[in-house]
């Protein structure tokens, strides 16, 4: 069952069914925590994000960090239910505020008849404010009274964490469990000390506070059944071990947020499989880095974030001329130049397509969901390998730190050991003919012609020789459009969600998957209910056919976007389909406020563009 | 689509090169003919290069040159080996991840004045820092040739070109002085016309077990005729070769150069131009290369040499 973010805990009229005299049960909901970046409440978010992996909720997950270098205000948000839990929340049901600042900065993000727990140590609230349930908790005496003199700040998002499991009747047993897994590795006492913290935030009584508890539906069986458990993390932890189930094994890049947490964990990851993974002085230096070990017969990787995309671009290009596969990430934040580094935009299409010198056809894909980021690193292997090409991904920093749970892949099918070909290349061999594309073939291979081939950013002829011939550069920019139009035939048809023609197709790419889901969802069963289907593009380029014949069966092509809507009233995606399509009833929803879409505005949107 | 089948029995194959194969001669590594201007001193570096792989006598094909972009940079056209031509400045990380993924190549990179200490200076300094096994030469012509003369990193002060109309102004890189400061572990210069000189400074740099840099002055012929004359005896130059020592006893050794002392390869970097031609500096510091195997091999040994799977399956275990 999916419910639109207006869950209402306070039992107003919506969605909120009560059971019983002292237990509310709802769908989900959405818990906003906000303190300081070193009062773990990251960790909270975890705990709580993991439980609901082990459990039978979902779970969705938003966090911003500081853009200061140390300490400095935090926020996590997560929303955990039942059911699909598809975006982390339009408005919080519950804020929890650790100091004052907090309490100012987001108790508007706070929805009406929500509930405020803050601590009466740091926070007094405005006693005029009567829109929310004010529970006032001594958190941080309270924590020093149960763990003792010494944790003065520590243990404070524990106490929390055990107040929140008491609220929401939580699996304790396997919040132990979880709390002594993540902490054993600091000692006895920690894990003790966190025990007691936890105890003493569930023991405390918040029931006459609230006026009630809260327990989540149970989740309607759907039909589905997996053998395989659910596991939690977030959208970059999942690139990485997509890619190393791809055989990726050897990498390069220069650290920018938030790319960096994919090349930390592939640092640390590499050399158990084998691999190595450079930071190189730059962000040229390491894609050549990249690029060379590609040459060398290795899958690679490079990655970065917008400015750091821009940088790669020459050496992209010699990558595309060159035929040699490579992958490369970019990790999109809000921008341009600096911009915003931890804040989300899809503003990089663009780039990614066109930020190249000449006529640089491009393979580019986006993952839809953190679970999607894994498949997508697996299906940028393939196509790079296959087609030897650079393969771009785009993701954008709210896929890249939210965390949620999913199923796990079925590793034993898919997991490939990378194999270094050296097989010796035939007499007729031609590294670049006119309508073949043959792999691209690594130092070590014997040539049995007795020519070596040299590859080269230069025009060249089919033998790989330079070339400056009009009739040679004619036919081998054909080559290479034809190269990534032959991908296309590759792809899986278009999937369609919800109506299969009618009023309005809402297309997104990236993180905007689940808001657009929870507004087709909302568009589809509300008072004048409306036919709206939703297609999410994982394929930028090159497209997968069909798209011309979907658009025609619906009355608006809305484009929903975290990007500027340009010079002519389109976002990037939607410019590209324009440009692509001819198409006048393909129109746009975009913002830049950083923020990942609320299903509001999507509706909104979309409402919008049905009624002009 | 992958290549066509193998369509040549394997025995007819030319394997050459290497242990009990044909050995590796100049019509085997001869390839197209270069495109150098006549008289350019790239020509001689050529030839002395397919000398050096000759004495090598390398598996051919696992023999990598790679090169970034000018005049000298052409250098992977006019050799039959694995190779390819990268975009400016930028050769030397990709020559040391060919390196770093591959250990059973053999990797050179070329490049000019321009491509490595100009555009390239950046890598230059980390590519000696991160030691890793390759061989850079750097023809050094101290102008930009291929696009007709303009001002290069090591042009003279007072130099005319067509950026420098009224003379260059700005202090010329010092190649030797700027690589013994990054930490290079071989460090050599030579001149196109000493031809045998050359030679040794190329073979001692390829069996070096590092990153080893030789600096080359190569005159450009077309756009800073003369440049070197002052270091070439036939042409009224002085020729100041390093003597190296030989630990022989005797009691003109004490003034040879004992190339692993830092200090005193700094004092011959800082002789006025032309300078010393010579090893200026050679010590052994562990290689990027070993420091990354032994890390797999540290970490191989934790996981008990587990195939991907088992290590993935094992993570996600801890995900749940």
């Amino acid at each position: 069952m999916v419910s639109p973010n207006s869950s209402t805990p306070g039992g107003q009229p919506g969605s909120a069914v009560a059971s019983s005299a002292d237990k509310t049960t709802i769908p989900d909901v959405v818990i906003r925590l906000a303190g300081n970046s070193q009062d773990g409440i990251q960790s909270v978010g975890g705990f709580l994000a993991r439980l609901a992996g082990r459990s039978d909720q979902d779970v969705m997950t938003y966090m911003t960090i500081p853009a200061t270098i140390s300490g400095g205000p935090s926020i996590f948000q997560v929303r955990m239910g039942t059911g699909d839990i598809l975006s982390s929340g339009d408005q919080a049901d519950f804020l929890v505020a650790f100091y004052q600042h907090s309490y100012e900065s987001h108790i508007s993000a706070l929805r009406p008849g929500g509930v405020l727990i803050y601590d009466t140590d740091h926070v007094k609230p405005n006693p005029e404010d009567r829109r929310f349930t004010n529970v006032g908790i001594p958190i941080t005496s309270a924590t020093v009274e149960a763990v003792g003199g010494t944790g003065k700040d520590k243990g404070k998002n524990i106490f929390v964490l055990g107040l929140i499991a008491r609220i929401f009747d939580l699996d304790v047993p396997k919040l132990s469990q979880l709390i002594k897994e993540r902490l054993g590795g600091r000692g006895e006492e920690a894990v003790r000390n966190a025990m007691m913290a936890f105890d003493a935030g569930y023991a405390h009584p918040v029931e006459n506070l609230l006026g009630h508890l809260y327990r989540f539906a149970r989740a309607t069986s759907t039909g589905a059944t997996t053998s395989r458990p659910a596991v939690t993390m977030d959208g970059n932890t999942a690139m990485v071990y997509g890619l190393l189930a791809a055989g990726v094994r050897y990498g390069a890049a220069y650290p920018i947020t938030p790319w960096s947490s994919i090349m930390e964990m592939l640092r640390t990851e590499l050399p158990k499989y084998g691999g190595l993974f450079v930071q190189a002085e730059d962000e040229i230096a390491a894609v050549s880095h990249a690029l060379g070990f590609a040459y060398s017969g290795h899958l690679s990787v490079t990655g970065s974030s917008g400015p750091g995309l821009s940088l790669k671009m020459e050496a992209l290009g010699w990558g595309s001329m060159a035929e040699i596969p490579l992958i490369c990430i970019n990790v999109q934040r809000g921008g341009p130049s600096t911009g915003m580094p931890t804040s989300v935009e899809q503003s990089d299409l663009l780039q990614a397509l066109y930020g190249s010198h000449g006529d640089t056809p491009r393979v580019v894909l986006a993952p839809k969901d953190v679970e999607d980021c894994f498949y997508i690193a697996m299906e940028a292997a393939r196509i790079a390998k296959e087609f030897s090409t650079p393969v771009i991904i785009l993701t954008d920093q709210a896929l890249a730190t939210r965390i949620e749970a999913f199923e796990e892949p079925d590793l034993k099918a898919l997991v490939k050991e990378p194999v270094l070909d050296l097989t010796p290349a035939p007499v007729d061999y031609k590294p670049y003919p006119l309508e073949k594309w043959p792999k691209h073939v690594p130092p070590g291979t014997r040539m049995l012609s007795g020519k070596y081939p040299t590859v080269t950013g230069l025009e060249h002829d089919e033998a790989g020789h330079p070339s400056a011939s009009p009739v040679v550069h004619a036919k081998m920019n054909a080559r290479r459009r034809e190269k990534i139009k032959a991908v296309a035939a590759t792809l899986p048809a278009h999937e369609i969600y919800g109506d299969q023609s009618g009023d309005a197709l809402v297309i997104g790419w990236c993180s905007t998957y689940g808001p657009i889901r929870e507004a087709v969802n909302q568009l589809r069963s509300g008072d004048q209910p409306i036919k709206v289907g939703q297609l999410h593009l994982r394929h930028l380029a090159p497209f997968a056919p069909g798209l011309a014949e979907i658009f025609a069966r619906y009355k608006k092509v809305v484009v929903c976007e975290i990007n500027d809507e340009g010079l002519h009233g389109y976002g990037q995606l939607a410019m590209l389909l324009r440009g692509a399509f001819a198409n006048p009833s393909i129109v746009s929803v975009t913002k830049t406020d950083g923020l990942t879409f609320k299903v509001r505005e999507i509706v909104a949107g979309v409402q919008k563009h049905l009624s002009a | 689509m992958s290549s066509a089948p193998v369509s040549a029995p394997l025995a007819e194959a030319p394997a050459i090169g290497g242990p009990g194969r044909a050995p590796l001669a100049k019509k085997t590594l001869v390839s197209d003919h270069p495109t150098w201007c006549p008289g350019c001193g790239d020509f001689a570096v050529l030839a002395s290069f397919y000398r050096v792989l000759e004495k090598l006598n390398y598996p051919q094909e696992n023999i990598v040159t790679f090169a970034g972009i000018g005049c000298s940079s052409r250098f992977p056209y006019f050799v039959n080996s694995h190779g390819g031509h990268f975009i400016h400045g930028r050769s030397l990380p990709f020559a040391a991840a060919i390196s770093l993924g591959r250990d059973d190549l053999h990797v050179f990179a070329f490049g000019g004045d321009g491509d490595g200490f100009s555009i390239g200076g950046n890598h230059l300094f980390h590519a000696a820092r991160k030691n890793t096994k390759m061989t850079y030469v750097i023809m050094d012509n101290s102008v930009y040739g291929l696009t007709k003369k303009q001002t290069s990193p090591t042009s003279p002060v007072g130099f005319k070109s067509k950026t420098d109309p009224w003379g260059a102004m700005e202090q010329p890189v010092n190649p030797m002085k700027t690589l013994l400061t990054a930490g290079a572990t071989f460090v050599a210069r030579s001149h196109a016309t000493q031809v045998n000189h050359m030679t040794e400074m190329m073979l001692r740099a390829a069996q070096h077990d590092g990153f080893s840099v030789v600096e080359i002055l190569s005159e450009c012929v077309e756009f800073n005729e003369g440049a070197f004359d002052a270091a070439n005896p036939r042409k009224g130059g002085k020729w100041q070769q390093i003597e190296l020592k030989k630990n022989d006893g005797t009691p003109e050794d004490a003034a040879r150069h004992d190339p692993t002392d830092e200090f005193s390869a700094m004092k011959l970097a800082l002789a006025d131009a032309p300078g010393y031609f010579g090893v200026f500096y050679e010590v052994n510091r562990p290689t990027k290369n070993k420091l990354e195997r032994d890390l797999i091999a540290r970490t191989r040994e934790k996981t008990k040499g587990a195939s991907a799977l088992q290590l993935l399956e094992s993570t996600f275990v801890k995900m749940r």
